[in-house]
């Protein structure tokens, strides 16, 4: 409890110095604005909903891809582990796949798709699905076997073994790959609307970026980062539940 | 692919078959969608043996290397130091563990804007970025790496009373080693996507920018080239990289 109560402290601590760096000017405004100011930009364009659209288009992209890829990294996950030749052959590319500076297709996706949700969707899939399909291959691989055994025993059908024993034993493993997807989408569908996009929320802080407009810029950055913290604690929660269900 | 799973192939034979239908993919996507849109693996290869040829060309490379060299040694130094002090102070371990852990899962990209006010358009906000993707993985890894390690080691090393040095360089070092190079992989990857995320979005040279312009230019062929060039080194360095990982553990 105590170490919980000393992170907030260095937490809380690090806030204050930072707004007061910006009070007495140590940080200019044109660098960086306080942390208070801030969270009132950032109320000032909730209330106004002059972000409403990039807001929605940004956080519809990013369910969407996690969508996408959590469903079809587990169905390739499947494929892959009922075909254990396919997956000697491909395991060695699943391990560099991530040394991969994915977002250099993003451009090749830009001719194919046009500037838009499409091809921004598609880069944040290509990006969150890997991390998916490992996760599966690596729930199967740890499904006790006395449980299929058991389920042999009780000559369970195909389907049933598939729905009551290895999906349940799979899950924790299932959902490391699910938090791994989310924290993707986010990056994959935020990065490419910085890069190159016409909405979102990466666009206009890209945007307000080069009108040195410093107060929506930050605003939105903060809207992002507590977006994303508050997704990973809740995401977080769960997973401790799963994990601690593993042990049992 | 039915006979690929059921024939006893070696696993690197399996692995080319593999390259050699996403190679075969891309030709027939090419096709498909027309050269204007897709370069053909052969337009590819080309394009890029054209653009090693000029002598600008190299030049953006060795600016993408030098920010990305500086910026990966930066993350490998620093993100070990702090590691091993983390891993080594448990209250101090604890309280920094889960505030590294959102900052390594925030898109890191917003932050960007913040990076080039503080250090201005050049070659240090780059590096600055590339060492924001770079150093939490690292030093977690390292971190956790030092946890890990067997109690013993540390006791023995009281025992012979080494020197703070000593204890880091002939104990702790070697025994964490096979961790710290699964953070290095990940680090490497992720500082290099920094650099380029860098250069693609405000930069003056660099491969980033070479992309970024060649988006502009609707030039399909020269972002091809210069993506198939960062995939291959990215991967060979991985693979590189895996190979001394495995030689450590089986040691």
């Amino acid at each position: 409890m105590s170490e919980k109560l000393l992170r907030v402290i260095v937490v809380v601590a690090m806030i204050l110095l930072v707004e007061l760096l910006c009070r007495i000017g140590v940080i200019p405004r044109t660098v960086m604005i306080a942390p208070s100011d801030m969270v009132v930009e950032l109320g000032k364009i909730i209330a106004s909903g002059q972000f409403s659209a990039d807001i929605t288009i940004t956080f519809t992209n990013i369910a969407i891809s996690t969508v996408l890829s959590v469903l079809l990294g587990f169905a390739a996950g499947v494929v892959i582990y009922s075909l254990p030749g396919l997956r000697n052959a491909i395991e060695p590319l699943l391990a560099s796949y991530y040394a991969v500076p994915t977002f250099v297709f993003y451009p090749i996706f830009i001719t194919l798709f046009g500037v838009g949700s499409a091809s921004i969707v598609a880069i944040a899939v290509l990006l969150a699905i890997v991390s998916m399909v490992t996760a599966t291959l690596n729930g199967l691989d740890r499904i006790p076997r006395v449980l299929r055994k058991t389920g042999q025993i009780y000559r369970m059908s195909r389907v049933k073994t598939a729905l009551l024993i290895e999906l349940p034993a799979a899950t924790p493993y299932l959902f490391t790959g699910v938090k791994l997807s989310v924290a993707y989408s986010f990056i994959g569908v935020i990065a490419s609307e910085f890069i190159l996009s016409g909405a979102g929320v990466g666009y206009a802080i890209a945007y307000a970026y080069n009108l040195f407009d410093n107060g929506h810029m930050y605003a939105l950055m903060l809207l992002v980062l507590i977006v994303v913290t508050v997704v990973n604690t809740f995401l977080n929660v769960i997973d401790r539940r799963l994990q601690s269900r593993r042990q049992r | 692919m039915t006979s690929l799973a059921t024939s006893p192939m070696p696993r690197s034979a399996g692995t080319l078959l593999v390259l050699l239908a996403i190679v075969l993919l891309w030709q027939g996507l090419h096709l498909l969608v027309g050269a204007s849109s897709l370069a053909s693996p052969l337009q590819t290869v080309t394009k890029l043996a054209a653009l090693l040829m000029t002598g600008e060309f190299w030049l953006n490379i060795s600016e993408t290397m030098r920010a990305f060299v500086a910026a990966f040694a930066i993350s490998l130094f620093g993100g070990i130091a702090l590691g091993i002090v983390l891993g080594l102070r448990k209250l101090a371990g604890n309280v920094a563990e889960p505030i590294l852990t959102t900052l390594y899962s925030i898109p890191k990209v917003v932050l960007y804007p913040l990076v080039l006010l503080c250090f201005g358009l050049g070659i240090s906000a780059k590096i600055a970025f590339g060492v924001m993707h770079g150093l939490i993985p690292i030093t977690l890894f390292s971190m956790n790496a030092i946890r890990q390690m067997k109690p013993v080691y540390r006791r023995t090393s009281q025992v012979m009373r080494l020197s703070p040095s000593q204890n880091a360089f002939t104990v702790i070092m070697p025994a964490i080693l096979p961790e710290i190079i699964s953070g290095v992989r990940l680090g490497f990857s992720l500082t290099l996507l920094g650099v380029l995320i860098g250069e693609m979005f405000a930069s003056q040279r660099g491969l980033g920018f070479l992309l970024t312009g060649a988006i502009n230019l609707g030039q399909i062929d020269t972002i091809m080239a210069i993506a198939l060039l960062l995939t291959v080194f990215a991967v060979t360095c991985n693979v590189l990289m895996m190979r001394v990982d495995r030689r450590l553990t089986h040691r």
